[in-house]
């Protein structure tokens, strides 16, 4: 099986985003992962070419310093890698779509994409439906349990408080991954090292044609969200802090 | 008056209450005309609903095998769009209002945002989360109509009740998809999920085991159509499953009112509830950091504090 991985290289969950100018951030400071649900598609993908045989190709649209995420992607057990380097924070995830087609398309026939269920800085939920939709391909995501065979994906989704639903799609075909699906492996010494050696194509959008100025859509502001200033504490028994409490939730806050 | 469509979601043949917060969002006070789109065959039984909130327009959308291809359910708002003339489409970002939105935004080529707490559709802009919560972005959608769902509980529900009529709407779109939903496994619990409610009540670690979230459960039914979360550690334990976690890598809620007991206060939770509108923490360390970031705090033991609370809402 040929499976592309598409993997975002993006800002640990827990760093501190400092805004800079009007739409932007300071990356130098912040450390930069894996997109976490992206680690569920690279295991996913890993788990079923070490059982079916095949390559796993992790592919990158990020700047330089992606490279390090990617070695960590392979690492995990890809096989090699594929960069298209951009300079700016924020690409458009149509465009970003369009730059993952034309790479994949240039390296090969896919028999499975796998990607994340979205990506934990732009929270953008859509890339995957947009490379589908441009490779003409049946598109499942949030996927949290998956058996491929026979020219088949059989996954399944939640579809609220619990209740899932089980969807089929013909092979080849797109599918994003979900906290459930897996558990991500830890890579061990060797493996990291043996990643360091693995080939990593790299490519500009214009070596692919694509121009970034077709964007539709734009990030005009980001602002940080005001933190809370601390809570007021209730003091007394216990039974008279809940009173007190339930009082405040009703009358107050007006939110019972 | 622009016409803004907005995709109702009615789930076990009850129409999910989020629902009234978009169509809130949609009117813009009354600015825009709103056609709610039932795909459920429920326009009639859900017309009175919908139009107590400003929708005057009840489509009742069918299609040849609509309920088991979301690709179908994506064609047929596109539909909609050419059909109504819209110039906005909003939905719920629940599980199936993400999913159509992106496969409805991919097949039209139109950019959309999802999860979004804020929509102007004369701008063209929405205010959405990223960095998981930290920072909010204004985002301007460059295209003819304006594609976004919508965090459920982000808009409060205005009653502005309107005359209304449905409109049968049976576009000629071709075949399903290739993808298609063949099951559904209900949980069979009649749990409501944890994006729609309005008021939640979590517990993290110290829950000790999956038994112990019945006092949580007690407490969810005296505060009223309250659901039960959990923080990633107890789901890890495997005191809950991973249907009830919140947070960065579970669920995205924005209720009334969160409730959060025995929760350190971490980045990742916090990512997934830190829009609710009102925070209580109830915990035993009084240096905890989640009373750095809530509004009411009471230090003490989860296992005699919440059983108060519970004992405390029931008077009355
Ligand atoms: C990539 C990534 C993604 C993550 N995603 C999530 C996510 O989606 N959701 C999530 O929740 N976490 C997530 N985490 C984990 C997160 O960082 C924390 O580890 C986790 O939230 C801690 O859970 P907790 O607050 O229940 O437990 P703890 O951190 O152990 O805190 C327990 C708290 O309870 C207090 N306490 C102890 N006993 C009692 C008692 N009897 N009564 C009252 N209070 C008591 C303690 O003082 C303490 O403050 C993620 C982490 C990473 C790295
Ligand atoms: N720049 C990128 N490079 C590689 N993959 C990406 C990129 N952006 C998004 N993706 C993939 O698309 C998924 C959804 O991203 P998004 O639509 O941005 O939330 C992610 O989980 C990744 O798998």
């Amino acid at each position: 099986m040929q499976i592309y991985v598409c993997v975002k290289h993006v800002p640990d969950t827990a760093a501190n985003i400092k805004i800079a100018g009007e739409n932007g951030y300071n990356d130098s400071t912040c450390k930069f992962i894996a997109n976490p649900y992206d680690e569920y598609a690279i295991e996913a993908a890993v788990q079923l070419v070490e059982k079916q045989g095949g390559e796993v190709v992790i592919v990158t649209v990020g700047p330089e310093a992606a490279l390090a995420t990617m070695r960590g992607a392979m690492a995990m057990g890809a096989h090699r890698g594929i960069l298209v380097k951009v300079d700016g924070q924020f690409l458009d995830s149509d465009i970003t779509s369009q730059a993952l087609k034309a790479a994949i398309e240039k390296d090969g026939a896919p028999d499975l994409i796998l990607m994340g269920k979205g990506a934990v800085d732009t929270e953008g939920f859509q890339t995957q439906y947009r490379l589908a939709a441009a490779m003409n391909l049946p598109v499942i995501n949030e996927v949290l349990k998956l058996t491929v065979d026979g020219g088949k994906a059989v996954a399944e989704r939640e579809i609220g408080a619990g209740s899932r639903e089980v969807l089929e799609a013909p092979t080849p075909c797109v599918l994003g991954a979900t906290k459930g699906l897996n558990e991500p492996r830890y890579p061990k010494f060797p493996d990291i090292m043996k990643a360091k050696k693995k080939a990593v194509q790299q490519f500009t959008l214009a070596d692919l044609g694509i121009d970034a100025a077709g964007a539709k859509s734009e990030l005009l502001k980001l602002e940080p969200v005001p933190e809370r200033s601390g809570a007021k504490i209730l003091e007394g028994s216990t039974r008279d802090r809940v009173v007190e409490l339930v009082r405040i939730l009703r009358e107050e806050e007006k939110v019972l | 008056m622009a016409n803004i469509g907005v995709l109702i979601e009615i789930e076990g043949g009850e129409l999910k209450a989020t629902n009234f917060g978009v169509i809130t969002a949609a009117s813009e006070q009354g600015k825009n005309d709103v056609y709610a789109i039932v795909m459920e065959g429920a326009a009639e039984a859900v017309k009175d609903q919908l139009s107590a909130y400003g929708a005057g327009k009840i489509v009742a959308a069918d299609a040849d095998g609509l309920a088991a291809s979301p690709d179908l359910q994506a064609a047929v708002l596109g539909a909609a769009i050419q059909e109504y003339s819209l110039v906005g489409l909003v939905g719920l970002a629940s599980a199936r209002g993400r999913d159509v939105f992106a496969r409805l935004a991919a097949a039209q080529g139109l950019p959309m945002a999802a999860d979004c707490v804020a929509v102007d559709f004369a701008a063209k802009t929405v205010q959405k989360s990223h960095f998981s919560g930290k920072t909010v972005a204004t985002i301007r959608l460059d295209a003819e109509v304006v594609l976004a769902t919508i965090r459920p509980n982000a808009i409060e529900p205005v009653n502005a009740p309107v005359e209304a009529e449905v409109l049968q709407f049976a576009p000629a779109v071709s075949g399903p998809g290739r993808v298609s939903i063949v099951e559904a496994k209900l949980s069979g619990s009649d749990k409501m999920d944890l994006t729609e409610a309005g008021v939640i009540i979590t517990g993290g670690r110290p829950i000790g085991s999956a038994e112990n979230y019945k006092i949580l459960e007690e407490c969810a039914a005296a505060l009223g159509s309250a659901a039960v979360g959990a923080s990633r550690a107890a789901v890890d334990a495997g005191f809950a499953p991973h249907s009830m976690q919140v947070g960065q890598t579970g669920k995205t809620v924005s209720p009334k009112l969160y409730i959060g007991c025995g929760l350190s206060g971490s980045v990742q939770h916090f990512a997934g509830m830190k829009t609710s509108k009102v925070i209580v923490a109830i915990n035993t360390d009084k240096d905890a950091p989640i009373f750095e970031k809530c509004d009411y705090g009471i230090i003490g033991d989860l296992f005699e504090v919440v059983p108060a609370l519970t004992e405390a809402l029931k008077e009355k």
